[in-house]
């Protein structure tokens, strides 16, 4: 255990006192209104998501804006937005577990909550792209009348596994560790509905003694192998794009570069939600402002990473001497589409500098601002390897161009609302912060401190 | 294992305080003992000599029954189709293996959490238990802990004086 790890929390706070607050959230909801008003935007932009649903479904994907030679853009570019910041949830939760890193214990629930419903919004991308959705089922090994059997040795074939393996180890890894808070959620209840429903998804969890032995070991395990599941799926994704020979994609540094690249907007996001959640519900004496500062040097170092991992993009380009590499090269630093490039490194590497000052880590406004921005460059930067890689390829009598449709956005913001529905129904429902961990590390504290 | 369907339940108001009334109840000759608390505490497991789950096991069985399904899998597809792909391998391990990465830890990953909730006997909704009218709050700060009375030692005036003696700061019959 590091010396950090004993002043992280506030002295002097009872362990029945953060149960009681943290249980109180749910059962004694305190932002209703405030509440109220998000859950409207969000439901709005969900019924924008399910109109735009229906239109591409009654007259398929012509509808977007892609077309040959520009055929993978907005549906591709952000399934693999939201699954990167989807894999921070997994990060803080399961790698900080590992590395014994106590201050998760105030993030790892809802960076978890997130990683759920960011890997939804993922999911339906494909999904929606196929243009005959309804045959998804072909996807999956089942004896077909006509005897043919999925590609195995496509990258869209390991997709479907990857991404279903991750959402679902991911649902299982978040229900066994909020099988004690919602225990603790149990007890505390005083009306019929919420004991019932705390009741009924608590399994009726006791906390005996060999419970928790078999309990630790399962959630440390289970943690032990969602860190390499973490790095294999979205290395895997960036397969969808290496494994081809486009210019721009075919590239050994895909996957790391892929892998960082998500773990750096996820952690803004995390970093977004955590500092609006701790306003909301009155957390400073939870997620403290030492929290922020280390969130703030995760995020430094995943996007030092991820311009390292620009820097070799273009040395490799370079270094190959390709001419269609060369070209796709000088396409993205000065073609049509040089406004994602750029965009994506002013708003990922320039804003992200402050960070090195101790003040703008510890300040909840200006990290967000250094987030949102990180979040807008990442989303940048996807849509940059899409679309400049794909507009102009080998054969110069189809170059083409891609322009965002309405129904795009439309679509795009809609998952926004798929995202946020869900997310703050759970932050009413559920304890947003895991309370046994967090009693835990308080009475170690005490202990050491 | 003691499964304190009755017994008496001892609260104890610290994690220590409940470790070092276990180590003497255990010094006194009771086995049939089971605690309850808000949170994993260390050490416990140790002096209640509980055995060391098999939890890696059927985390090992899992991953290892995933990764040969998935190899299988793929090879009996290649096999029942075989599909020439530019006269690449039909049994190609390298593009197989990450369905085998994926299986092995999903496999794993299910096993080890059921076999977790199998073992412990979740789900349970009721149990004797939480009829006891302080038992809510091992979910909260208070830590307990249970004498079963199939304990051979077992005796209702003289254990509830010993768990007294202890510090305990509150001692209730669970029927």
């Amino acid at each position: 255990m590091t010396d950090r790890s004993t002043d992280i929390l506030p002295v002097g706070q009872s362990m029945g006192g953060v149960s009681d607050q943290l249980t109180g959230i749910p059962l004694h909801f305190p932002v209703e209104r405030r509440w109220l008003i998000a859950m409207v935007v969000a439901s709005a932009l969900l019924l924008l998501l399910m109109v735009s649903v229906i239109a591409l479904f009654t007259r398929g994907v012509g509808i977007w804006g892609i077309n040959i030679p520009v055929n993978w853009a907005f549906a591709i570019h952000n399934y693999v937005w939201w699954l990167g910041i989807g894999h921070a949830g997994t990060l803080i939760s399961a790698l900080l577990l590992l590395t014994q890193s106590e201050w998760r214990n105030s993030l790892n629930r809802f960076a978890e909550t997130m990683t759920l419903f960011a890997v939804v919004c993922a999911g339906i991308y494909p999904v929606l792209h196929l243009g005959r959705p309804w045959y998804i089922y072909w996807m999956f090994p089942y004896p077909a009348t006509m005897n043919v059997w999925p590609q195995f040795r496509s990258p869209l074939e390991w997709d479907i596994w990857a991404v279903l393996t991750y959402l679902t180890v991911s649902l299982a890894f978040w229900y066994t560790g909020l099988i004690p808070d919602l225990a603790a959620a149990r007890d505390r209840a005083t009306t019929r509905g919420w004991q019932i429903f705390f009741g009924i998804t608590a399994l009726g969890w006791r906390g005996s003694a060999v419970h928790w032995l078999r309990w630790s070991q399962t959630y440390r395990l289970t943690a032990g192998l969602a860190v390499p599941l973490v790095v294999s799926v979205h290395s895997e994704v960036s397969l969808l794009f290496a494994a081809g020979q486009i210019p721009g994609w075919h590239s050994t540094i895909f996957p790391p570069y892929f892998v960082m690249g998500a773990a750096f907007s996820g952690f803004a996001v995390v970093s977004i939600i955590a500092i609006s959640l701790r306003s909301w519900f009155g957390l400073k004496n939870l997620v403290t402002d030492e929290h922020l500062d280390l969130l703030g040097k995760v995020l430094l170092a995943t996007g030092l990473m991820t311009a390292y991992g620009y820097v070799f993009e273009v040395f490799g380009a370079l270094y190959s001497g390709e001419a269609h590499e060369l070209q796709t090269l000088s396409d993205r630093l000065t073609g049509a589409y040089a406004w994602t490039y750029w965009g994506a490194i002013v708003f990922n590497f320039i804003p992200l500098q402050a960070l090195w000052w101790r003040g703008v880590r510890r300040t909840g406004w200006s990290l967000t601002l250094i987030s949102i921005a990180v979040v807008i460059g990442m989303w940048l930067e996807r849509y940059m390897i899409l679309v400049t890689s794909l507009y102009r390829d080998f054969l110069v009598s189809s170059w083409g161009a891609f322009t965002p449709s309405f129904w795009d956005w439309s679509t795009y913001f809609g998952t926004i609302g798929l995202f946020l529905v869900p997310f703050l129904i759970a932050i009413r429902v559920i304890p947003l912060i895991s309370i046994f961990e967090t009693e835990e590390l308080l009475h170690e504290e005490k202990e050491h401190g | 294992m003691a499964e304190c369907a009755h017994g008496l339940l001892a609260e104890f108001d610290s994690p220590e305080t409940l470790t070092s009334a276990a180590k003497e109840a255990r010094k006194a000759g009771y086995r049939n003992l089971e605690a309850f608390t808000p949170f994993p505490v260390e050490g416990l497991a140790q002096i209640l000599k509980l055995p060391q789950p098999n939890i890696p096991w059927i985390g090992l069985i899992g991953g290892i029954a995933g990764g040969s399904f998935a190899l299988l899998m793929q090879c009996y597809v290649s096999y029942d189709f075989p599909l020439n792909v530019g006269g690449r391998p039909l049994y190609a391990i390298s593009a197989f293996a990450v369905v085998m990465f994926e299986l092995t830890i999903l496999f794993s990953a299910l096993s080890m959490i059921v076999g977790m909730l199998w073992q412990n006997g979740l789900p349970r909704l009721n149990y004797p238990l939480f009829g006891a009218s302080r038992f809510y709050l091992a979910s909260k700060d208070r830590f307990f802990l249970c004498i079963d009375a199939d304990d051979s030692e077992f005796d209702e005036v003289r254990t509830l004086a010993f768990l007294r003696q202890l510090g305990a700061s509150s001692v209730e019959l669970v029927k």
